[in-house]
C-alpha cells in the first residue's frame, strides 16, 4: 500500500495547541509542505508573530525566531539580508500584522524585501479573548464590540491584500481561504509560489489566508468555515491581486 | 480500499473531517474520548474508503494518515 497522505517531515511532532476546528493548523500544514517540496525546507528561517501562532516556532522543523508584537518583517528582513539565499518567511495573524505591524509590513513590501509573509486573517483578536480587530467585518460581533461593528466610529475592515498591491515592491500578492478541500489545495498553490518567487529574487511576496476563530467567534467548527464561505469571502475576495510573472493580458483584438 | 488511521492523541474531535468525507464514513465516537477529553474521529466503514485524503486535508491537526 502506498501513503496517500501522511505529515509532511517539515512539522515537529509536538501537537498543536490551537482550539479544535481552528484551521491555523491547516495552513501550518500547507507552509510546511510548499517549503519541503521545493527543497528549501531545511534551510528556511521562519518568523513567529505574537498572537494565537506565537508558538509557531514549536511547530516548524526549520529555524524560528520570534518577534516583538507587528515586528516580524523587520527581524525577516534582517535575516533575509544577512542569509540571502535561505528561504524566510513570516507567519502573522491580523493582529500582528494589521493593526501594530502596519508600519513594518507596509515598509517591508514596498522596499521589496525578499521574504514571505503569510498573513491569516481571521476577522478578531483570538488569543486575547475575541476583541474587535482591524479586519474585524462590519458589524461583526466581538467583546469590544457588542452591537457589532458600527463603522460610523469603528471604520471599516483594512483590505491588507489590495493596500499592498498598489506597491511597486511586491512581486506576488494573493488571498486564498481554507475553508474547503478545493481552496486548500489552492492555498497551497499559492503559498508554493510567493516562495518560489522569493527564491527567484522577485520581490516582497504575501499570501492572505482567510481563517477561522470558532471559539471567539462563538460557532462551532462548521459553522466558522460556512461563515468563512457566506460572509467574509463576499468582504474580502478571493484571487491573485499582484504577480509580476503574470502574462499581460493580450488586447482585444491583437495578436493572439 | 484504503486504509485511514487517525493518531487518537491528537485529535480534537472537531469533527471538520467528518464534514470532509464524501463517502461520510467519518464519525465521532461520543462512547469515548481521548486524553485530552475529546471525543476522537475515525473511520467507521473502511471497506468503503476511496482513499481520496479529504479528511486528512482538512484535519487542523494534520492528525489522519491515509494509505491506499
Amino acid at each position: 500500500m502506498a501513503v496517500v497522505f501522511a505529515k509532511t517531515k517539515m512539522l515537529c511532532e509536538k501537537p498543536f495547541h490551537y482550539c479544535p476546528g481552528c484551521t491555523h493548523g491547516i495552513i501550518h500544514r500547507l507552509v510546511a509542505e510548499a517549503l519541503d517540496e521545493l527543497g528549501i525546507g531545511e534551510t528556511a528561517i521562519g518568523v513567529a508573530p505574537v498572537g494565537c501562532a506565537v508558538f509557531a516556532y514549536d511547530y516548524f522543523a526549520c529555524d524560528m525566531m520570534e518577534a516583538a508584537h507587528g515586528r516580524a518583517p523587520a527581524v525577516a528582513t534582517g535575516i533575509k539580508r544577512v542569509c540571502p539565499d535561505k528561504a524566510v518567511f513570516t507567519y502573522q495573524g491580523d493582529g500582528d500584522l494589521a493593526s501594530i505591524g502596519t508600519a513594518e509590513i507596509i515598509h517591508a513590501a514596498t522596499r521589496g524585501e525578499k521574504i514571505t509573509t503569510i498573513f491569516v486573517n481571521n476577522a478578531i483578536y483570538g488569543m486575547t479573548g475575541g476583541q474587535m480587530a482591524p479586519t474585524t467585518l462590519p458589524g461583526q460581533v466581538t467583546t469590544t464590540s457588542p452591537y457589532g461593528r458600527d463603522t460610523s466610529h469603528c471604520g471599516w475592515p483594512v483590505k491588507v491584500s489590495e493596500m499592498l498591491s498598489t506597491l511597486t515592491g511586491p512581486a506576488y500578492i494573493a488571498r486564498v481561504s481554507v475553508h474547503d478541500v478545493p481552496n486548500i489545495k489552492k492555498a497551497k498553490a499559492a503559498i508554493k509560489k510567493a516562495f518560489q518567487l522569493q527564491m527567484e529574487g522577485k520581490g516582497f511576496t504575501l499570501v492572505e489566508v482567510l481563517s477561522t476563530c470558532p471559539t471567539n467567534w462563538g460557532k462551532t467548527p462548521q459553522e466558522a468555515l460556512m461563515w468563512v464561505k457566506e460572509s467574509m469571502i463576499p468582504a474580502y475576495p478571493l484571487g491573485v491581486f499582484k504577480d509580476v510573472t503574470a502574462q499581460p493580458a493580450t488586447p482585444e483584438g491583437g495578436a493572439q | 480500499m484504503a486504509i485511514v488511521t487517525v493518531n487518537e492523541d491528537v485529535c480534537k474531535g472537531c469533527g471538520l473531517c467528518v464534514d470532509a468525507c464524501p463517502k461520510k464514513i467519518m464519525a465521532l465516537d461520543s462512547s469515548r474520548i481521548n486524553k485530552k477529553g475529546y471525543h476522537t474521529a475515525s473511520c467507521i466503514r473502511m471497506e468503503e474508503c476511496i482513499g481520496c485524503a479529504f479528511c486528512a486535508i482538512m484535519c487542523p491537526d494534520v492528525a489522519i494518515t491515509v494509505e491506499k
